[in-house]
């Protein structure tokens, strides 16, 4: 229990997907401009990450590991097509059920959902999970049963969210501010990030 | 039709300057920024990146006609993950020290946007050899990026470039010492504001 909550406290603060390992940058920096939407695409991200993580795991131990599927045989080199063709399924299943059962959430994601299919933040979630398995279990980072995945999964998501908000909300104040030329929009972005990272880099030496 | 006519070399340079993936289009972000750290590492992404978009502009504009426009995108997403497989398999036999730097950002070539932006937009609509070379020029559009951002990281970081060491030792004897923040992830998305930042001073057009 004690290890599954370091976890997931590890994932959204020190191990951030963003300020960390610079996952799902892409969408993060064009989907950025107000806070709604960035809240809205974080939640879908939460929530596609939530699915996809466990399901690779077991996909990873079950099938594509050293002696699963058969004695003495290693599938894991087809763990990029197999994870990148279950994060495709999942997205359009996901897609499907929310369409179905809240349509209104459905309407507020738009376009978002779909493009999650090839935001890195998944992908790379599931290649960490693929490296953490082998990690002896002493390490805080070691991922071991198929709810330390989910931890994982949930405090990456939440990680994301809540840096896709902090910078929406920056963002929206910034529209004011008198930014040289050749820096407005895209250089000063960056920078801000930046700065952010910095700030979060306070978390490294966090040891629960 | 000639192989380097007017039209293909505008494919082949735009995304060096003008139009370039990393600076102007912000695609492929992700590893561009978490790879930079030292010199080596970046120089052999941007090379399998380049190599990856090429050969799968290039496949993707030969069975561009018998693709169902449904499933295009997973068609495209399982060319892809084949060429990365292939790539990272590559490397893992014949330069494992640089495979294991860049761990999982290998794997993460698969979801770089820069792919499947150029997929969509140019290969599925263009013939094999110009779609090639577009592949090409925005895998070095994104290579130079990266190459200007490591060699700054490395330098200003540790001192050295390619692993050598640059900065002579009389400057650490005089009380030079390396930046240790430049090999942070945090300095490498400040340098990137930095280089969009000169870029855009100098084409004014852009801005």
């Amino acid at each position: 229990m004690e290890h599954i909550i370091s976890l997931f406290v590890r994932s959204i603060f020190v191990d951030n997907m963003i300020f960390a390992f610079f996952l799902g940058m892409c969408s993060y920096l064009a989907v950025s401009k107000t806070v709604k939407t960035a809240l809205g695409l974080g939640v879908a991200v939460t929530f596609v990450l939530l699915i996809t993580v466990p399901v690779d795991y077991l996909l990873q131990v079950y099938v594509l590991g050293p002696n699963c599927l058969v004695e003495g045989v290693d599938l894991s080199f087809l763990s990029f097509i197999l994870f990148i063709a279950v994060i495709a399924a999942i997205v359009q299943l996901v897609e499907m059920i929310v369409e179905r059962f809240s349509p209104s959430l459905y309407a507020a994601l738009g376009i978002f959902l779909p493009l999650i299919a090839v935001n890195c933040a998944i992908m790379g979630a599931s290649l960490f999970m693929q490296q953490r398995i082998t990690m002896p279990d002493t390490n805080s980072q070691a991922i071991t049963g198929i709810w330390d995945a989910v931890a994982y999964a949930l405090g990456s998501g939440i990680g994301w969210l809540l840096a896709i908000t902090c910078l929406a909300a920056i963002r929206e104040k910034m529209a004011y501010t008198d930014v040289p030329k050749p820096l407005q929009g895209l250089g000063i972005t960056f920078i801000t990030v930046g700065l952010m990272a910095m700030a979060f880099m306070c978390f490294s030496g966090l040891n629960l | 039709m000639s192989l380097l006519s007017k039209a293909n070399k505008e494919a082949l340079t735009s995304p060096l300057n003008l139009n370039n993936p990393v600076v102007v289009q912000v695609l492929g972000i992700c590893s561009a920024l978490a790879v930079t750290a030292q010199l080596e590492p970046a120089i052999v992404m941007g090379l399998s990146v380049t190599i990856i978009t090429a050969f799968s502009n290039l496949i993707i504009s030969l069975i561009r006609k018998s693709i169902p426009n449904r499933i295009r995108i997973i068609v495209q997403l399982v060319v892809v993950a084949a060429l990365v497989t292939i790539v990272s398999q590559v490397l893992k036999a014949f330069a494992y020290d640089v495979s294991v730097q860049l761990s999982v950002y290998v794997g993460l070539i698969i979801t770089n946007c820069i792919l499947m932006g150029r997929l969509e937009a140019f290969a599925m609509m263009n013939k094999p050899w110009p779609s090639f070379l577009d592949g090409i020029g925005n895998g070095i559009g994104y290579a130079i990026i990266l190459v200007i951002v490591g060699f700054f990281r490395e330098l200003l970081g540790a001192g050295t470039l390619l692993g050598f060491q640059v900065v002579p030792d009389w400057c650490y004897e005089h009380g030079y010492v390396n930046n240790g923040m430049m090999t942070m992830p945090a300095m490498s998305l400040i340098l990137v504001g930095c280089v969009i930042w000169v870029h855009r001073a100098y084409n004014k057009d852009l801005q």
